[in-house]
């Protein structure tokens, strides 16, 4: 058992996508939302959708920490890799992520920053302990898989005594985020999704309870799901059995790796260092209530934003773009006027289009079939 | 939010580190948000960290209901 | 005076033209590099070429680390520009070697990769014929820049072109893609990984020779370097203007590479290659290039992997092992590793 090769058959694939087509009504619209990033590379590098029924349609999440944090917040990273003696340590997602002024964590660095790209947080407090004349900033990004590493590094760095190394903590939390997709569609009285697949790897830390009370108040059904092709395939036919029964129950389908209640030893660890921010905003969802973290009072001298002085930047999205609609199962990706011109991969303007998981990334990259591209191929 | 892949515990190292493997690659990794790892168990690895250890029943039921076409 | 090469490290003055030059040329280059024409000691080549429809290309090399398990930046420069060269169906015959030193560099490193661009360059009898030496101040280089430039000679009846890929067209490789990219970045110290990746760093003028004779009328050929087959593919392409459909099944990805790529959330197919060639014939001859390829050393794992057809939007697409399609699209820049 690899715990790979063996959820990626192609050939119970086609099995389970016949079992698909035999449960669902001809005359029902099933919407499905998957809510993670790394479910939408999924169903996208093999080509899932092309196995659906027409009448099951895939809309795609903000689940990529990446498309959801506000320009307000990439600027700050610039504007602290750009101050001298400072090291800014990222993962490689946020280096080409464009903030205000097309300016970006790459460019910065061409420009003479020092921006190191890293892939375990782990390696941060190696540069820091390397070069002890330096101030180490780790530009922590993140749901709740990613946060528990942040929280092992923020106790190995005070055992170490380092006072060279500050965290810039842009963690965010994921049920305040579904309830901010869900939210807007039942304050309009409509629904939007029918079944929402939900995060696989938050829910091995945060444990598949915490999505209870989000199916029961929007009425909507919600599978744990893993990130191989079975797995999502096999929760879309979860999702499509509890729709036709009416029910609204959370399931787990990724039993392998996710329990009702989690990995109780990262949340003891992340609730030891970190505490709720009352508010914070998201690009594309706007602000929401206790929906992120920052690190406790009392090792704020870990804190970047309380040891370092940030400029208050006022920046903001395009007023045309459609971010909040697409984000939310409202509109498609072509509905909004900026897509695909000028807003591209390349070019980004808004939070869907940031990171290849976001829904217009997407949708551009993949289903070019429902539009003309722009003609500079 | 995401990016997590099983791999195998080869060998356990002192300060909560292993060697793990996957086909044939390996790693060292942290296993300070995780317990009773063993040689020979699989964790899901993500950004350097076990994240968790993969129960080989449940992964062999799952299986098993995939085969049997779904639910 | 005798170079201290165990010890020692590059001076500015080595780059001066002076007798500081003299000596590096004399006692680290010329005595490794040695054919004809560097004995000649001039300032240029002389050569008789035959035939007289001539292939020139150039390469510059700036790969970090400057060695890794399947090579170093001295052979890949020799086989990158031969390569380069060699898909035009010409016969490579000559080669130039520019170095751009940075103050500082050690002599053994200079010793180790111009060794290893002689033994590369001797292996595909190409002699480097004549060449340059600058050096730049500490801190305005990467260590060792090399660019080098290959000459060859074509026959009057082959003109591989893109513009010769006609919709029914078969795409072939002639083996596993990402080995060169992976090992790159599983080599950079701070990955640590370690697995039996090897760059596939490799000359393929001799699997070209077996090709052309097997199938004179291949449409065109082409190396997927930087960019991996995805960005080569989407430039023939749109030169071609026509549209490509792949079969995942049959493109070879060795299992480390797989891993390596999982881990980091990277895609074989924009992965870096520097041993493979692409090639593209007509439908009828793909069988017997195929048989050709695989008959040789370096085409044992060569696949027909896909297809040429129509297509208005020209998009590189590829049949999952699911039976759907995805779209294999032309990315921006480099992939990087990701967490999300």
């Amino acid at each position: 058992m690899k715990y790979i090769s063996e959820f990626r058959n192609g050939v119970l694939a086609q099995q389970i996508a016949q079992q698909i087509a035999s449960e669902v009504k001809p005359e029902q619209q099933y919407r499905l939302m998957e809510f993670c990033g790394g479910h939408t590379h999924t169903i996208f590098r093999y080509g899932i959708p092309d196995l659906l029924p027409t009448n099951v349609k895939m809309l795609h999440g903000p689940g990529c920490p990446v498309c959801v944090l506000p320009i307000k917040r990439i600027d700050a990273a610039i504007e602290l890799a750009m101050r001298p003696n400072v090291i800014l340590c990222s993962y490689g997602d946020m280096l080409r992520v464009p903030g205000s002024g097309k300016m970006s964590l790459l460019k910065a660095k061409s420009l003479g920053a020092d921006v190191r790209m890293i892939y375990s947080p782990a390696d941060t407090l190696k540069i820091a302990q390397d070069e002890p004349d330096k101030q180490v900033i780790f530009f922590a990004v993140g749901f709740e898989t990613t946060t528990p590493p942040t929280a092992v590094i923020i106790e190995q760095a005070l055992k170490l005594k380092l006072n060279n190394f500050f965290i810039f903590c842009n963690h965010v939390l994921t049920p305040p985020a579904i309830k901010g997709i869900l939210e807007p569609a039942k304050h309009a009285g409509i629904k939007v999704l029918d079944g929402l697949i939900g995060p696989g790897h938050v829910s091995v830390i945060t444990g598949s309870s915490p999505y209870e009370t989000l199916a029961k108040n929007f009425q909507v059904p919600i599978v744990i799901s893993g990130f191989e092709p079975l797995d999502i395939l096999q929760s879309i036919l979860m999702l499509i059995k509890q729709i036709n029964q009416q029910s609204f129950q959370v399931e787990n389908q990724y039993t392998r790796a996710v329990s009702a209640e989690g990995n109780a030893k990262a949340q003891a660890l992340m609730a030891e260092y970190f505490e709720l921010r009352e508010r914070f905003e998201w690009r594309g969802l706007g602000e929401m209530p206790f929906s992120a973290i920052k690190i406790k009072a009392k090792f704020k001298h870990l804190d970047a934003e309380q040891c370092f002085h940030l400029s208050k930047t006022t920046s903001c999205d395009n007023k045309a773009c459609e971010c909040p609609a697409v984000l939310t199962g409202q509109k498609k990706p072509t509905d909004c006027k900026l897509f695909n011109n000028p807003c591209t991969p390349e070019n980004p303007l808004g939070s869907c289009m940031v990171s290849s998981e976001g829904a217009c990334a997407a949708y551009y990259t993949y289903q070019p079939h429902h539009y003309k591209p722009h003609t500079n191929r | 939010m995401c990016l997590a892949v099983p791999v195998k515990v080869e060998q356990l190292l002192e300060d909560q580190q292993a060697i793990v493997d996957l086909s044939g690659v390996k790693t060292t990794i942290s296993l300070a948000l995780v317990d009773d790892i063993e040689v020979g168990d699989y964790v899901i690895l993500h950004v350097g960290y076990a994240l968790n250890k993969l129960d080989k029943e449940e992964a062999e039921e799952t299986l098993k209901l995939f085969a049997e076409g779904g639910i | 005076m005798a170079l201290d090469i165990k010890k020692g490290t590059i001076e500015m003055a080595h780059g001066s033209g002076g007798r500081a030059m003299s000596e590096l040329i004399d006692q680290l280059f010329l005595p490794v590099f040695d054919n004809e024409y560097l004995q000649q000691k001039n300032d240029q080549a002389l050569m008789t070429l035959p035939g007289n429809r001539i292939v020139m290309a150039t390469d510059s090399h700036v790969v970090s680390p400057l060695f890794f398990p399947g090579g170093d930046i001295g052979s890949l420069s020799v086989h990158g520009t031969i390569n380069d060269v060699a898909m035009s169906g010409a016969k490579p015959l000559y080669l130039t070697a520019g170095f751009i030193l940075e103050e500082g560099f050690p002599l053994s490193d200079l010793q180790s990769i111009v060794h290893s661009m002689a033994e590369a360059a001797k292996a595909c009898n190409t002699p480097i014929v004549t060449g340059d030496t600058k050096v730049v101040e500490k801190g305005h280089g990467d260590g060792i820049y090399i660019n080098t430039t290959g000459i060859g000679v074509v026959s009057n009846e082959l003109t591989l072109k893109p513009s010769n890929i006609q919709v029914g067209d078969k795409i072939l490789i002639n083996g596993s893609i990402g080995d060169h990219g992976t090992t790159i970045m599983s080599a950079r110290q701070d990955m640590n990984f370690s697995s039996e990746l090897r760059s596939d760093s490799q000359a393929l003028h001799d699997l070209v020779a077996v090709m052309i004779k097997a199938c004179p009328t291949i449409r065109c050929m082409r190396d997927p370097t930087r960019g991996g087959l995805a960005a080569t593919l989407n430039e023939l392409s749109q030169i071609a203007k026509t549209g490509m459909l792949l079969d995942e099944a049959q493109i070879p990805v060795k299992a480390a590479v797989t891993a390596t790529s999982e881990i980091l959330g990277l895609d074989p197919m924009y992965i870096a290659n520097e041993g493979k060639l692409i090639a593209i014939c007509p439908p009828d001859q793909a069988e017997s290039l195929l048989a050709s390829m695989q008959s040789h050393p370096k085409g044992q794992d060569a696949a027909i992997i896909g297809e040429v057809i129509e297509d208005e939007h020209q998009f590189v697409q590829l049949k999952t092992e699911f039976g759907g399609k995805r779209i294999i699209d032309w990315r921006y820049a480099d992939p990087l590793p990701r967490i999300c």
